[in-house]
């Protein structure tokens, strides 16, 4: 009896989560104007998304976050990855707490937060935003998760096996490439796609640093679009794309993470 | 003997850690070329610090290290033609076998084929032949131990260095595992270096034994002159079993202890000369009827330990000996010991009282062990720097740390018969030694009170 | 030289300590700034008096407030439950299920708005302050299930038998044992649902057709008209608060 109504309860908390997104989903394939008179099956949204009149402005944006989430999440990978085996080699003391606080600070700041201050730098320093400020502030709110994914490797590496690698003659450079990254190499792959996730996703960063300028992102110019008219048909198929993408990641990191754990 | 002889030498190593920590304290150390030499030492002795120190982990505060003659205290590890194995094996968990071993010699670009020669015979000397394509994962203990020795022995190191490789293994493969060291380090010829906390490890496997406690050699020596003639009580506590009790030297070849004067082989001490004595268990014979012994006292417990039975036996002034005997003797009943002459061990004791470093605060107190004690009204002035005596007995220790005068830790406890004899380190570094009645453990925080009537100002 | 720097591990942290200081440390900084400056660049209280004195601003920030301790509740009475449910094994949901519920926190706000935008739509239901408050508990939902099924799951499952066998009713189990264990990842949820509720803008924009403002919808507004120092004003005030929940976070 407790059981049947723990299922019911959170069944119908999962349906109500979803029922929306498989509702955008199901009705990207009609060419109805609005949600809950289906037309018939058709996959014109879709054709016409690259193709009909915003086709040159979306592929721009397309362009741009692919662009962006690579930069980013490359960078904050091999940013955080140094950063994590420095945090982890240090004397537990004020700088190394400083500088795990300060890691903290962008995943607990609300994006519109992190976006503004890292605008207002820019201004203040005189630099034009624009793909650079953007790449900036990517590479900032990115980098915490990669130092977080790649901290419990490191734990849980045998403390002496960069010792181990040296004592056998490697240079420490030859010991980072032979023996730490291969080591750490599921974290950092975590940490790279999760940081590809979070940059496709952000929406309130870019939009306060991409400028005035032509740097839309799909996020950005999905909420121009619905701005002007709520959830327009064109936004369907693009929600579709955008939350099928972001779903494969997050499935192939949880998969990944999940694989580590049950290494143990 | 010639320098060259020598393959490693410690020469004046200290070590401070950051905080101020002195882990080795001014070692010296000359190993032979081909010895097994192993450093035995309760944790914290500063054993594997200084195993580190010649691998090249961690640098030496003061002091060098000498290979060969040639100072090597600036090489990195990777150009030290030493190798370890580790305690935790330290296998690459993305290699599998054969990548572990030949791990060093591909760094040092030896070809294909010396290297497939090279591995399959580490591998083989290690027992683990048909093993190369295995993930080091799935190994157990024991087979990730053989790898890591194959992985260090083939790079054909001069000095192998050894820290506690066995201590993960359960007992029977460890006694397995040193016969095979031990074999190993015939074959291969080179010196093994060997850090243990284990005296029945280090007195079966090695050459030469290193004694180290509290950042101190305290005795180097073969294992037979380690167990035969310790150079102190904390070895001859350390390294098996041992009664250590107070005696003095009454002349040549007459040691007084137990209130009882026994022959001894020893000479040359002042007369009166406070000494140690130590026995060992089974060096005290045993008698059935009471009056031959030269003492007796009552049998007050006694244990079967698989070849001999280990017996604590009670005297009529108070001493507890313990002795080792295949005969039992029950619960309660009398018997006789006796000792030979060349089984009684007796060391130099080096005083009968703590000498502490002080500073004269005013007439009525002075400031040692990190603390200000009260003393007997004195004339010495302000600041004068003196040293002061307080008898062993004389040094109260208490449970809770904030109700001594002095704080300290227990750092080692002796039993000596009828009293035990404590070490304490006090919080400003210096020591301090008591004899007590209570029973407490290492590493025990404690107070320490002295009365000002037993403060005794000796040196002005 | 060199290479000694980079032999000590400890060193490989520093590239990204300056990035921090750059862009988390000195961009926080920048918000303070510019929020003590007025519009001719001088130092002075101007924004904080332009912003107590404005009825509006402040009523946006109360009425703010209000809306996300609704949602905070509503996601706490929903959430703890469905956290319990899914962190004991008696109810055999499957682990997969967990891993379900906690995804939608990692796709953006704009696109779940938009979701709930489309369930309105299909509804036929008006947009407006209830669409809110269900775009709202529909968004954060996530953030306050993950902290306690976390937290629910890393309890030491001995605790509870400890309790049984000292005797206590399943019902004193859960009230005097399991439930203030699970409190702190109840308070991590609050502090991840509370403030990005505050300072959320597109949300509201999107669900009430922009006839409600938030916090956020403030700021981002000023921003855009070129206001800094009175957005950067209002940016500190949002961080003030983000310091007091985290506090409060701490203090459990």
């Amino acid at each position: 009896m407790k059981k049947a109504f723990a299922n019911a309860y959170i069944w119908i908390l999962m349906l109500l989560l979803y029922a929306p997104i498989l509702l955008i989903l199901v009705f990207s394939f009609t060419e109805a104007k609005v949600l809950g008179s289906w037309t018939g099956f058709s996959a014109n949204l879709y054709r016409n998304l690259l193709t009909g009149e915003a086709g040159e402005a979306l592929n721009n944006a397309i362009y741009n976050t692919v662009l962006i989430a690579l930069v980013a999440a490359a960078v904050s990978t091999i940013l955080g990855t140094f950063a994590a085996i420095g945090i982890h080699n240090m004397r537990h003391g004020r700088v190394r707490q400083a500088i795990t606080f300060t890691n903290n600070i962008p995943m607990i700041n609300p994006d519109i937060i992190t976006g503004i201050s890292i605008f207002l730098l820019f201004v203040f320093l005189g630099i034009g935003r624009g793909l650079f400020c953007v790449i900036c502030a990517h590479i900032a709110f990115c980098t915490p998760y990669v130092v977080l994914n790649v901290m419990p490797q490191l734990m849980k590496m045998n403390p002496n096996l960069y010792e181990a690698a040296l004592d056998l003659g490697a240079t420490p450079m030859q010991a980072l490439r032979k023996v730490i990254i291969p080591e750490l190499k599921s974290g950092m792959i975590s940490g790279f796609i999760l940081a590809i996730t979070l940059s496709v996703d952000d929406f309130a960063v870019t939009l306060f640093t991409k400028g005035s300028g032509t740097v839309e992102t799909l996020s950005t110019y999905i909420y121009a679009d619905a701005r002007k008219g709520g959830l327009t048909p064109e936004l369907r198929p693009l929600f579709s794309i955008i939350f099928i993408v972001i779903l494969v990641l997050l499935v192939f990191y949880n998969l990944k993470t999940a694989k580590q754990t049950g290494n143990d | 003997m010639n320098n060259n002889d020598y393959i490693i030498q410690v020469e004046h190593v200290t070590k401070r850690f950051d905080g101020g920590k002195v882990v080795l304290n001014d070692v010296c150390l000359n190993i032979k070329r081909g010895e097994f030499v192993t450093l035995l030492g309760p944790s914290g002795c500063g054993k594997t610090t200084l195993l580190r120190i010649i691998a090249g982990f961690t640098k030496p505060t003061e002091g060098r290290i000498l290979l060969s003659g040639k100072d090597i205290s600036e090489l990195p590890p990777y150009q030290r033609p030493v190798n370890t194995v580790f305690q935790r094996y330290a296998l690459f968990p993305h290699l599998n076998v054969y990548d572990n071993v030949a791990f060093g010699l591909k760094l040092q670009k030896v070809s294909e084929a010396e290297i497939d020669t090279r591995v399959l015979t580490a591998l083989r000397i290690v027992g683990m032949t048909e093993y190369e394509e295995r993930n080091v994962n799935e190994l157990s203990g024991g087979q990730q131990q053989r790898v890591a020795i194959a992985r260090a022995i083939v790079n054909r190191p001069q000095v192998l260095l050894l820290d506690e490789p066995l201590s993960a293994l359960d007992h029977k493969l460890r006694v397995d595992m040193q016969l095979e060291l031990k074999q190993m380090h015939r074959d291969l010829g080179i010196t093994f270096i060997f850090v243990t906390h284990d005296q029945e490890e280090a007195l079966s496997m090695s050459d030469t034994i290193v004694v180290m406690n509290d950042s101190v050699v305290q005795q180097i020596g073969t294992p037979t002159d380690i167990y035969n003639e310790p150079a102190n009580p904390f070895v001859a506590d350390f390294i098996g079993e041992s009664n250590i009790l107070n005696g003095t030297m009454k002349r040549d070849y007459i040691v007084n202890f137990m209130d009882k004067d026994f022959q001894c082989v020893d000479k040359g001490f002042e007369a009166d000369a406070p000494i140690d004595v130590v026995i060992r268990p089974e060096d005290v014979v045993l008698h059935k009827d009471p009056k031959d012994g030269q003492w007796t006292g009552r049998v007050t417990s006694c244990i079967f330990k698989g070849i001999h039975y280990e017996m604590l036996v009670q005297t009529p002034d108070g001493y507890e000996i313990q002795v080792q005997n295949y005969t039992a003797y029950p619960v309660d009943t009398e018997i006789g010991m006796s000792v030979a002459p060349e089984n009684i061990h007796v060391m130099p004791c080096k005083s009968l009282f703590n000498t502490i470093e002080a500073t004269v605060i005013d007439a009525t107190h002075v400031f040692m062990l990190g603390a200000s004690f009260e003393t007997k009204l004195h004339s010495l002035p302000k600041g004068t720097h003196v040293k002061v005596a307080v008898d062993f007995d004389k040094v109260d220790m208490l449970d809770d740390p904030a109700d001594g005068i002095a704080e300290g830790q227990i750092r080692n406890i002796l039993y000596k018969g009828n009293h035990y004899f404590i070490d304490v380190k006090c919080s400003n570094g210096a020591n301090i030694q008591a004899d007590t009645n209570d029973v407490w453990e290492d590493w025990d925080m404690i107070g320490i009170s002295i009365k000002p009537e037993d403060i005794r100002v000796i040196e002005g | 030289m060199m290479s000694k720097i980079i032999a000590n591990r400890a060193n490989w942290a520093w590239p990204y300590a300056i990035v921090l200081l750059v862009f988390v440390v000195m961009p926080l900084v920048m918000i303070v700034y510019y929020s003590f400056q007025d519009a001719e660049g001088q130092w002075s209280l101007h924004n904080f008096h332009k912003f107590f004195l404005s009825t509006d601003s402040v009523n946006t920030l109360i009425y703010s407030i209000g809306i996300a301790m609704i949602t905070t509740i509503l996601c706490i009475l929903l959430g703890y439950p469905a956290a319990y449910f899914m962190s004991k094994k008696e109810y055999r949901l499957p682990k997969v299920m967990a891993a379900l519920f906690i995804l939608p926190m990692w796709i953006n706000v704009l696109l779940r708005t938009l979701a709930t935008v489309a369930l309105f739509d299909f509804a036929h239901l008006p947009l407006g302050e209830g669409a809110l408050i269900f775009g709202m508990v529909y968004n954060f939902l996530p953030f306050m299930v993950y902290p306690i099924y976390n937290t629910m799951l890393k309890m030491d499952g001995s605790l509870i038998e400890a309790a049984q066998d000292l005797g206590a009713s399943p019902r004193k189990v859960f009230t005097e044992v399991f439930l203030p264990l699970s409190m702190p990842g109840v308070y991590s949820g609050i502090v991840m649902v509370f403030m990005p509720t505050i300072s959320t803008f597109a949300l509201a924009e999107l669900l009430t057709m922009n006839n409600v403002k938030l916090f956020g919808t403030l700021i981002q507004e000023n921003i855009n008209a070129g206001l800094l120092g009175y957005g950067a004003a209002l940016s500190l005030i949002v961080l003030i608060l983000i310091g007091l929940t985290s506090f409060f976070d701490n203090e459990e």
